[in-house]
């Protein structure tokens, strides 16, 4: 399955799965990645650094890790 | 009893108290400061308020207390300043009574997203006003939304503002001195079923009548910049060199200004007086010791100039994310860089802006290491010993020069200080899970030049008034012991004085470092604040050199120190934690004294040592 995190620049994709658990699942869904959400890969830092997509018109920053860690499908 | 006594004895009415809540940086500080006249630090990254802090504000028919909280995105409480929030409103800090309303902030926006933590809050059951600020970037950007509807729906009073250019204000006054019933209706989402209440949320927006902004279109251009892999490190590059060749050069002759406005006032204030001690005291004494501080006041102001820019432009966040990889090498993560970033103005304030990290030991580390960053304290010193031993030369034409090359380096110095520090903890006694990293970033936005001129402002007089206060006081006491005891009626010659004999006393230690008495005896005035060794220098040169012409403070230094001792003194500020206001600070955050004791001792034994290298190296190169 894709993730967030094989996203080229400026492309869409929907949010479908989380794999993550606890507290860390709250701040993820309170950031607004929450299943049916189209998300668009806006930037990535130098190096391997934090990628930053753009969902509902904010833009939010998360570690590659975690990208690899939620799961999207063709947003069409 | 009688009943005048009785009137006396019960408390007169208390005034309302009205909370100011919202997400992270949606303009909570900046309506609070409109409200109150007050200047709470306002920037365009999360996390810049992180404890509460109380106002009060003119409403029709009286006044109303106010207090600014740190923003939350939820009522969980997850971290510590997030925590602050939730127990003020619950009523439950130390000191303050539980609000009799709040105001609900939302960024006008962002609505649709921000709604959500309307649900949690609107079900506390207090009197509640929503107020959507930022209207002035949701009208340009061609957003709209109907307040009216959205109040329909929330059952609350809605009001659309621009805090920053002060639109809607006597709304919310008016709003606020007749505070509703709390409301009924409310049909509110599950709270602890986050996707019920996002949708509840995003529902609600659409009945408001929302139409999402059109996304800045300066914002990815300028990521585009700031995250370029080279272009990014090149520009944050940079805006270093720019920081420091203008500290270095633009603040050289504004320094030359001040120090001769102090060298004319002293003579003034000696042709005024007749020879008398006290005209000493103050030629001598005074005027050497503070006016060598007080000339550092446009350096100082140029730094927070540049770090005010920082923090109100949107590029903290961005420099965070950079960061983020570099942190996590040394087992932190970029959210820890932008508290580091705030430690290059003082090491108070980020320790405090640490609270925003959820993690109790990445917490912890952050604190141990933010007083490595150099603080503006340090700047004068620095400059006093380069200005002394380095000459200026062009390192690339005149962009950039020697001077300021040293001082990057020693900024980069303290910099290498506080990774090490970090990774030291993080794999010992601080050892956790890799922390998550997330975080919104704002818009780039203009930075507030109002808010900017307030808080240089502000910085000025402090300045000024711990040079009139704490400065002084050290600067009397000191000129009394380089000059006392009295033998047969005449004053002590300085090296016999009990200054001369303390320093004295110190120099089995301080000779390895190659220091000679007098910087022993600024060691220890410097533990009032880290740029009174520069006055007491100032001084100690003074008195030593009075009735000859001195050639300043520089030509003293070079004929008194080597260069070995000189890189020495600058490496031990370095690394040295001589700042009481500092260890008070992390005892409070920290909840004990053990930890600034670890600190204070981990930080004087580095800083001894790396001096102690330095001077041996430095004079086996050069000496
Ligand atoms: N365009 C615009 N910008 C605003 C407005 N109000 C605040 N800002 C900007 O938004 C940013 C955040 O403002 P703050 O007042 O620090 O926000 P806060 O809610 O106190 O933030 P935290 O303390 O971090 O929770 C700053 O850059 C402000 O200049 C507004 O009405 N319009
Ligand atoms: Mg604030």
């Amino acid at each position: 399955m894709r993730t967030l995190a094989d996203l080229r620049q400026g492309e869409s994709a929907r949010l479908v799965n989380l794999l993550v658990a606890g507290d860390e699942a709250t701040a993820v869904m309170e950031a607004g990645f929450i299943p049916g959400t189209v998300v668009t890969m806006m930037h990535a830092a130098p190096g391997g650094g934090p990628r930053i997509y753009r969902l509902e018109g904010a833009e939010i920053a998360i570690r590659v890790e975690l990208a690899l860690a939620l799961q999207v499908e063709d947003a069409a | 009893m009688s009943r005048a006594q009785l009137v006396q004895i019960t408390p007169a009415p208390k005034k309302k108290l009205i909370a100011l809540v919202g997400p992270p940086n949606c303009g909570k500080s900046t309506l609070f400061n409109r409200l109150t006249g007050l200047r709470q630090k306002v920037g365009n990254y999360p996390g810049v308020t992180v404890e509460q802090k109380l106002g009060r504000m003119q409403v029709p028919g009286g006044a109303t207390e106010l207090v600014d909280l740190p923003g939350v995105s939820s009522l969980a409480g997850r971290s510590d300043d997030e925590r602050v929030t939730v127990d003020v409103l619950h009523g439950k800090m130390a000191g303050l009574k539980k609000p009799d309303g709040v105001l609900l902030v939302l960024d006008a926006t962002a609505i649709d997203r921000h709604l959500s933590l309307a649900a949690p809050v609107l079900a506390l059951g207090l009197p509640t006003l929503v107020v959507l600020n930022v209207a002035d970037e949701l009208e340009k950007r061609g957003g709209a939304l109907d307040p009216k509807a959205l109040a329909a729906k929330l059952g609350v009073p809605v009001l659309l503002v621009s805090a920053k250019h002060g639109q809607g204000l006597d709304q919310v006054r008016s709003f606020v001195a007749h505070l509703p019933e709390a409301s009924r209706n409310l049909e509110l989402p599950k709270l602890h079923d986050v996707p019920h209440r996002r949708r509840w949320a995003l529902q609600t927006a659409k009945i408001a009548g929302f139409r999402r902004p059109k996304a800045s279109i300066w914002t990815p251009r300028l990521d585009w910049l700031a995250l370029h892999p080279v272009l990014g490190p090149a520009v944050f590059i940079l805006l270093l060199t720019i920081v420091f060749q203008s500290i270095s050069v633009l603040a050289k002759p504004l320094q030359e200004y001040c120090q001769e406005g102090i060298q004319i006032s002293g003579g003034w204030v000696a042709s005024m007086l007749p020879e008398s001690l006290f005209r000493s005291l103050l030629t001598e004494g005074v005027w050497p010791g503070v006016g060598a501080i007080l000339a550092f006041l446009p350096q100082i102001l140029i730094l927070f100039l540049f770090i005010g820019i920082l923090e109100d432009s949107g590029y903290m966040t961005r420099a965070a994310v950079i960061a983020d990889r570099t942190m996590s090498r040394f087992g932190l993560q970029g959210k820890a860089f932008i508290p580091l970033l705030s430690a290059y103005a003082c090491a108070i304030p980020a320790i405090m802006a640490t609270r925003t990290i959820e993690d109790k030991r990445d917490r912890l580390a952050t604190i141990l290491i933010a007083p490595f960053m150099t603080c503006s304290a340090r700047l004068p010193v620095y400059t006093m010993i380069i200005a002394a031993f380095i000459p200026e030369r062009h390192v690339i034409g005149p962009f950039l020069g020697t001077r300021a090359v040293a001082m990057l380096g020693l900024y980069l110095l303290g910099f290498l200080g506080a990774l090490g520090t970090a990774w030291l903890l993080k794999s010992s006694v601080l050892r956790s899970a890799p922390a998550s990293f997330l975080m919104e970033m704002p818009p780039y936005r203009w930075p507030a030049a109002r808010g900017l001129a307030f808080r240089l402002l502000d910085r000025a007089k402090a300045f000024v008034y711990r040079a009139g206060t704490t400065i002084l006081l050290v600067t009397v006491v000191l000129w009394l012991l380089a000059n006392l005891p009295m033998h047969n009626g005449a004053l002590s010659p300085i090296e016999s004085s009990y200054a001369g004999m303390l320093g004295k006393s110190m120099e089995p230690v301080l000779r390895p470092l190659g220091f000679n008495w007098k910087i022993g005896v600024g060691l220890i005035t410097s533990l009032a604040a880290r740029e009174v060794i520069v006055g007491t220098l100032g001084t100690l040169y003074g008195v030593e050199s009075a009735g000859h012409s001195g050639g300043g403070l520089a030509a003293a230094l070079q004929h008194d120190l080597t260069p070995g001792g000189a890189a020495a003194l600058v490496v031990f500020f370095a690394f040295a934690m001589q700042c009481f206001s500092t260890l008070a600070i992390v005892r409070r955050e920290t909840g004990g004294w053990k930890w600034p004791a670890i600190q204070f001792t981990y930080m004087t034994v580095v800083a001894y040592s790396a001096a102690w290298v330095t001077n041996h190296v430095v004079n086996a190169l050069f000496g």
